[in-house]
């Protein structure tokens, strides 16, 4: 049978995924198949690349190369105060419980560049609790882990970022957390002096610590829904009883085996809370 | 595994709300094809875009979640800051990646992933809107088979859209919004 040209595609694509497990250890087979295929194919079309054969001898054969690759396959777009009515909520409901604990453990999974991270840690400041509290940024890809760990964000969001801010309960002047410099924003880094950044894959790799609080949010959207269970299972061992789960505003516990045990604590915003 | 002999898509911009409630509110709750509508909107809005449909139209209406699967008879809104992405299992997948065409959700994006699952199966159409959003998700749609159906621009309350997919699709079908309606009903 003669395949047509997107069923060869998707065959290559496969063949790829298979070898790149093989030599670097990272497995794509829990991805959801149309957004893996689609992001292959712009990073094809992006990077002029004429064939998916020359595509596999350069992410095989140059590991600088399969880093860029991963970078682009593994979605790493994030915002500051993405929906900030989930961190209003985070500060209204979810951190004045937190702040009952001597001492508060956060894990921000698949924490990507640092945007949400620096959102929290701004919210964390500003309710008094970032020095008692110790955060977990993690993520799988290496390279985005050292940009969060920089701070420094395109100023070309500023607009959206500060009345996200606003709308999340900020107290003070959003500009008095960054410095503004040759078109980037550079946060205050004592906003971070207490975050852990740890290479950590949602896809192989197990339970590191408890936490009082998970953010996850537009990560397992990219995950089938096995993987998405794993993960649950794997956020479900990592969470204190009483502990929070904070998801992206359209994904879901309902269809996971974990859902008996939780309840919804802000039903528009995703917050979960483990009951027992 | 794919159950529907039909799936129809939908998109729009400037002026399809309004021309996607014309062409669906006929429609009756037992329509046997599942429908999913991409409308371009605003970031970080609070959608009550759900309300506007749920009043004015006999489908039902959901916002798409995550691995959500498709149902006949439902209307599909894609979500404020999410691509829609169909999976060939028959479920939805969302994607937070760049923006396409300065959109996110992008009517591309969509159609482009729905052809590959769908195939000749798909129905699409794509309505008023000033940008050039949905023209090669159209084409894509055309090329794999299904039916490309496009507003009548003279009739659309901006017409950039509609001109860019019948410019880069020879073979679409041009159409009024009344038509457009019938051709819904006739295919069941």
């Amino acid at each position: 049978m003669k395949l047509d040209k997107e069923a060869l595609f998707e065959q290559e694509a496969e063949e790829l995924m298979e070898k790149v497990h093989q030599q670097y250890g990272y497995d794509f087979r829990g991805y959801s198949r149309a957004s893996l295929y689609r992001r292959i194919k712009r990073f094809v079309a992006n990077n002029s690349i004429p064939s998916m054969d020359l595509l596999r001898q350069q992410v095989l054969g140059n590991s600088y190369f399969f880093e860029g690759f991963l970078q682009e396959i593994t979605v790493n777009v994030t915002e500051m105060f993405r929906d900030p009515s989930f961190f209003l909520s985070l500060r209204q409901n979810v951190l004045p419980i937190l702040s009952t604990y001597p001492f508060i453990k956060i894990w921000d999974a698949g924490c990507s560049t640092g945007e949400e991270l620096f959102s929290l840690a701004i919210l964390l400041k500003e309710e008094g609790l970032l020095d008692r509290t110790k955060i977990y940024a993690t993520d799988v890809n290496q390279k985005v882990l050292r940009q969060a760990k920089e701070g420094i964000f395109p100023a070309s969001n500023i607009a959206a970022y500060t009345s996200g801010y606003y709308a999340s309960g900020g107290k003070n002047e959003f500009s008095s957390y960054y410095l503004s410099n040759y078109g980037s924003l550079k946060f205050d880094s004592s906003l971070v002096k207490n975050v852990v950044f740890y290479p950590h894959n949602l896809a192989t790799d197990s339970s590191f610590n408890e936490f009082h609080l998970i953010l996850c949010r537009n990560v397992l959207i990219y995950f089938t829904h096995a993987l998405q269970e794993r993960v649950f299972k794997l956020f479900d061992e990592s969470l204190v009883d009483l502990g929070y789960l904070g998801l992206g505003k359209k994904e879901t516990l309902a269809l996971s085996v974990i859902n008996s045990r939780y309840q919804l604590a802000d039903k528009s915003n995703r917050i979960y809370r483990k009951t027992s | 595994m794919v159950a529907f002999q039909k799936v129809v898509l939908v998109g729009g911009s400037w002026g399809g709300i309004q021309a996607s409630l014309r062409i669906l509110e006929k429609l009756p709750a037992t329509y046997p094809f599942p429908i999913v509508l991409v409308l371009h909107r605003l970031r970080n809005a609070e959608g009550n875009l759900k309300r506007i449909f749920e009043k004015r139209l006999q489908l039902g209406v959901q916002e798409v979640e995550d691995k959500m699967p498709l149902q006949p008879g439902q209307v599909y809104l894609a979500p404020a800051n999410y691509h829609v992405l169909l999976e060939k299992d028959g479920t939805f997948s969302l994607d937070v990646s760049d923006l396409e065409n300065y959109s996110r959700p992008s009517i591309d994006v969509t159609f482009t992933s729905a052809a590959d699952a769908y195939k000749a199966k798909l129905v699409g159409v794509l309505l008023s809107g000033a940008s050039k959003d949905g023209s090669a998700g159209l084409k894509y749609i055309h090329d794999k088979g299904g039916v490309a159906l496009v507003q009548d621009p003279s009739e659309a309350e901006v017409s950039t859209m509609p001109e860019a997919a019948m410019k880069l699709i020879p073979g679409c079908r041009v159409a009024t919004l009344d038509k457009i309606q019938e051709f819904l009903l006739w295919i069941t």
